[in-house]
């Protein structure tokens, strides 16, 4: 167990059960101030039912989630975005109607009552994340990419200090994705803690130092890219039982 | 700045009708076409910016009505102070079905049938309680002193509703432009993405509510110092459901001069009809249904939707169209 006074997050023996599937069962995790850790697991696994479990839209059947130390289970979502949590989805969720800079004025409102206020920092969060020649155009208008962006864009003019990603990065080509994770890694830069969820691999090897499996609800590994993808669990839990068994004797041979 | 002048503007030159025209019958066409423009008003503040579509505005357009009168008729309380109370009355009836249903969670036609559900319990009991006339209805003392807001000339009593139409202008325009008002477009947009970005859905669902409400039943207030009578049918009938939520429709849905717009259309094409029609029973009704219809599939976003869209259209034919950066990137 890490040090306890670094921890920004904990995720404590929580469960949650939709009728009669226990879509999360037992999941503990921690995420240190300051870090990447991200959170990897097969289809299924209940990673999103975590995420939403953590961002405030869904209260667990049991467990605890902690923040700075301060219990937050079943907070709504609106109360952990004001003490500084804030997502972005898996399935993008722009304000359709509006422009890319009215999207982000939105949550620059949370800091910044004053409209003209909230533009200018809506207008430096756009700056910041590659979208100032888009500000004015409808949200519709966008690629696959730049709604990325956007929903990047809306969660940092939160000003959050913990940001939950999930599958930023699914849908985008490698060159988009090449492009984005520079990004990431600066937010991390400023001293937000990221939480990902993260399917691309390779953008987890390289942005996350703390990485947790989870598979049909349960952490199945932790530690290190490195060690969890040598993991023999792991490789199981995504390739199917005696997979890493199978893999070790071609190895050897 | 631009807005508040185009306000001023458009106000001004309302005012200035009633100095060229001196027909009763043309100044009572347009002080109901600014009563339902107001009543439309109320209802886009809710519908339009907050796209929760009600479909019992009656609630608080009656309850404006009836709190005006009764105070009146039953306790001498003065005219301006019952018009006051009439906004307040309709406010509260506004915070307190909009506490339940969206405690609730209603949204979409659950919403706009729950609502449409409340403003007939209101007729009903209108309609048997004896405090409003029951089905007699209540009707006021002709009183025409500007201390108990009655006017000899239907002109001032125009500029009055003109002045509410306004009053209200100034403030959506307001509201577009405060975070209340970013926050409210956002729920309207996508509820989780806006609750995700810190915004407390239900309280400003609740807060547009009752600013919505109040303004409804403003026009209520009015149509019972113009018409000094109101009855179940009128207050909480359905009529003024289907306007206070057509104008906006047919004028542009969350736009500033939308209901404005839509109550001038929907009013004139309404006498157009009849004067069109003849004597023909029910011809003028289907003409003018016809007619709606039309408008609604032309301009999906209303009139104000379809212009702008239109000058959008017209821009792009001026300008030489320069690839856009995403077009690129898709190739």
């Amino acid at each position: 167990m890490r040090a306890m006074a670094n921890v920004l997050l904990s995720v404590e023996n929580v469960s949650h059960r939709f009728g009669g599937l226990l879509a999360v069962d037992d999941a503990s995790l921690s995420v240190e101030t300051g870090s990447v850790t991200a959170l990897i697991g097969p289809n299924g696994a209940g990673k999103t039912t975590l995420f939403a479990i953590i961002s405030g839209f869904l209260c667990p059947t049991e467990g605890v989630i902690r923040y700075i130390g301060r219990e937050i289970t079943g907070e709504p979502p609106y109360r952990l975005a004001l003490h500084g949590i804030a997502r972005t989805f898996q399935i993008m969720q722009p304000f359709a109607g509006l422009t890319v800079r009215e999207n982000i004025l939105v949550g620059a409102h949370l800091r910044h009552r004053s409209r003209d206020v909230a533009l200018a920092a809506a207008d430096q969060v756009g700056c910041e994340l590659g979208l100032q020649d888009m500000l004015d155009q409808p949200v519709d208008t966008l690629t696959v990419a730049s709604r990325k962006r956007l929903e990047l864009a809306r969660a940092l003019a939160t000003e959050p200090k913990l940001l939950l990603l999930d599958e930023v990065l699914a849908g985008l080509n490698p060159s988009e994705i090449r492009d984005i994770v520079p990004v990431i890694r600066g937010l991390s830069a400023r001293g937000i803690t990221i939480l990902m969820i993260e399917h691309v691999m390779q953008a987890v090897m390289s942005l996350a130092k703390h990485v947790f499996v989870l598979a049909e609800g349960r952490i199945i590994a932790s530690g290190s890219p490195a060690q969890v993808s040598a993991d023999p669990a792991v490789v199981e839990a995504y390739l199917g039982h005696g997979a890493a068994a199978k893999f070790e004797a071609a190895h050897e041979r | 700045m631009k807005t508040l002048a185009l306000i001023g503007v458009v106000v001004a030159v309302l005012a200035a009708v009633p100095l060229v025209i001196h027909s009763n019958v043309a100044l009572n066409f347009l002080i109901v076409t600014l009563l339902v423009a107001l009543a439309g008003q109320g209802w886009n503040v809710l519908g339009g910016y907050g796209g929760q579509y009600s479909f019992g505005h009656a609630a608080f357009f009656g309850t404006g009505a009836y709190v005006t009168a009764i105070l009146q008729v039953r306790y001498g309380v003065n005219a301006w102070v019952g018009f006051g109370l009439g906004i307040v009355g309709g406010a509260l009836v506004g915070a307190v079905i909009g506490a339940l249903t969206f405690r609730s969670g209603l949204r979409g036609s659950y919403f706009a049938l729950v609502t449409l559900a409340f403003a007939e319990v209101l007729r009903i009991v209108a309609s048997v309680a004896p405090i409003t006339g029951a089905g007699v209805g209540t009707l006021m003392k002709l009183d025409l002193r500007p201390q108990a807001l009655q006017f000899e000339s239907r002109a001032v009593f125009y500029w009055v509703i003109l002045a509410l139409v306004a009053v209200v202008l100034v403030v959506t325009h307001l509201i577009e432009r405060s975070r209340f008002g970013a926050w409210l477009v956002a729920v309207r947009e996508n509820e989780d993405a806006a609750v995700a970005l810190g915004v407390n859905a239900f309280k400003i669902k609740l807060q547009a509510m009752t600013v919505s409400a109040a303004i409804t039943a403003a026009a209520g207030c009015f149509y019972v110092q113009y018409f000094l009578f109101v009855d179940s049918g009128i207050g909480y009938g359905t009529w003024i459901s289907i306007e206070a939520l057509l104008t906006p429709i047919i004028g542009g849905v969350g736009t500033l001069f939308g209901p404005l717009v839509g109550a001038i259309v929907v009013k004139s094409l309404g006498e157009t009809a009849k004067l069109v029609t003849g004597d023909a029973p029910g011809l003028d009704l289907i003409f003018y249904g016809a007619v709606l219809i039309l408008v609604i599939w032309l301009t999906p976003r209303g009139l104000i939707g379809g212009l702008t869209v239109l000058k959008k259209w017209y821009l792009r034919r001026l300008v030489p169209r320069r690839p856009l950066v995403s077009d690129a990137r898709h190739g």
